[in-house]
C-alpha cells in the first residue's frame, strides 16, 4: 500500500471533487438529472476509493461505524420524519404542500428534505457495506 | 453500457444511477463477495424438493401477475393514456421543480420512495447483523465486567 505513489496523489486529488459532485446531485436534483440516490451511491463511492488506496483504519478514521450506523437510520428518519410533521400541521403524510406559506415552496421544501434522507441513508449504508464486507475478510484472513 | 443504453432511452437519472452503481460499487463489492468466499461449491448433503417447489410455485405466480399487465411500449396502456401526461403537465406547476423525475419519486410517490429507502435500510441492517463483528463487541463487554 505504501508504493502507490501516483494512485494516493491522483486519489487525494479526485476526493474534493467527488464528494463536492455528489453535493451537487444531491442539492441540484430538482433541476438536472439527479438526486438522493445518485448523490448516495456517489458519496458512497469516494470514500469506498478512499479506503481502497489508503486502507480501511485510515477511512474508519474519518467515519467511525457509530456515525455510519447513525446514518442509516438518521436518513429513514428524516423522511418518515417529513411525513409526520406534515400530519401534525394538518396536512396528510407526505404531502409537502403544508410546509410552507404557499404549496410549492412547501412541494420543494419537502422534496429537498426528503432527498436528504435518501442521500444519507443511501451513502451511509453503501459505505457500511463496503466497510463490513472488507473487515470481515481482514478478520477472517488473520484468524 | 447499460448507462449508455438509459441514456438513449432519454432517461438520464437511471442512467446516472447506473454509472455509479453498476461501475463503481458493484464491481468492489462483487470483488468483495468473491475474496470472502472459496472458490469451491459446497456438495448438498441431498436434495432438497420443498425449496425448489416453493421457487416454481412462486416463479409461476408471478409469471401469471405479469400477464395482466399492459403490453410492452402499448402507447394505449392505462398509464400512458391517464398518469404520465397529468405528471408531465401538472407536475412542473405543482411542484415548482423542472426535472419531473425528482417531482414524481419524491412528490407524488412518496410512499414508494419511502418504502424503497426503508428497504435499503433493511439491506444495510442485514449486512451489518449477518457479516459484523459481533464477536468484537461481546469481547467488550467482558472487558467491562473484568
Amino acid at each position: 500500500m505504501h508504493s502507490y505513489l501516483v494512485l494516493r496523489v491522483v486519489a487525494k486529488l479526485l476526493m474534493p471533487f467527488i464528494l463536492l459532485f455528489a453535493l451537487y446531485v444531491q442539492f441540484h436534483g430538482d433541476f438536472g438529472p439527479g438526486g438522493g440516490f445518485q448523490a448516495g451511491v456517489i458519496f458512497a463511492a469516494g470514500f469506498i476509493l478512499y479506503a481502497l488506496i489508503f486502507g480501511l483504519q485510515k477511512a474508519g478514521r474519518v467515519l467511525p461505524r457509530g456515525i455510519l450506523r447513525f446514518g442509516i437510520a438518521l436518513g429513514v428518519l428524516i423522511f418518515a420524519g417529513v411525513g409526520v410533521y406534515n400530519l401534525l400541521i394538518g396536512g396528510k403524510y407526505l404531502d409537502y404542500s403544508v410546509m410552507a406559506q404557499n404549496p410549492v415552496h412547501g412541494q420543494h421544501l419537502g422534496i429537498l428534505l426528503v432527498e436528504l434522507g435518501v442521500g444519507v441513508t443511501v451513502a451511509s449504508v453503501m459505505i457500511m457495506v463496503f466497510f463490513t464486507f472488507a473487515r470481515h475478510r481482514d478478520t477472517k484472513g488473520s484468524d | 453500457m447499460a448507462a449508455a443504453i438509459f441514456v438513449i432511452l432519454d432517461a438520464v437519472d437511471v442512467a446516472f444511477t447506473e454509472a455509479a452503481v453498476g461501475a463503481g460499487i458493484s464491481t468492489v463489492l462483487g470483488l468483495g463477495t468473491i475474496a470472502l468466499t472459496t472458490s469451491e461449491e459446497k456438495k448438498p448433503t441431498r436434495l432438497k424438493l420443498f425449496p425448489l417447489l416453493v421457487v416454481f410455485i412462486t416463479g409461476g405466480v408471478l409469471i401469471y401477475g405479469t400477464l395482466d399487465l399492459a403490453k410492452y411500449g402499448d402507447p394505449n396502456a392505462p398509464a400512458h393514456k391517464h398518469v404520465a401526461p397529468t405528471y408531465l403537465k401538472e407536475a412542473p406547476e405543482k411542484t415548482g421543480i423542472p426535472n419531473v423525475v425528482t417531482s414524481v419519486l419524491a412528490s407524488y410517490r412518496g410512499y414508494d420512495t419511502l418504502g424503497e429507502v426503508t428497504v435499503i435500510f433493511t439491506a444495510g441492517v442485514g449486512v451489518i447483523l449477518l457479516l459484523g463483528n459481533w464477536r468484537f463487541i461481546g469481547r467488550r463487554r467482558e472487558d467491562k465486567d473484568a
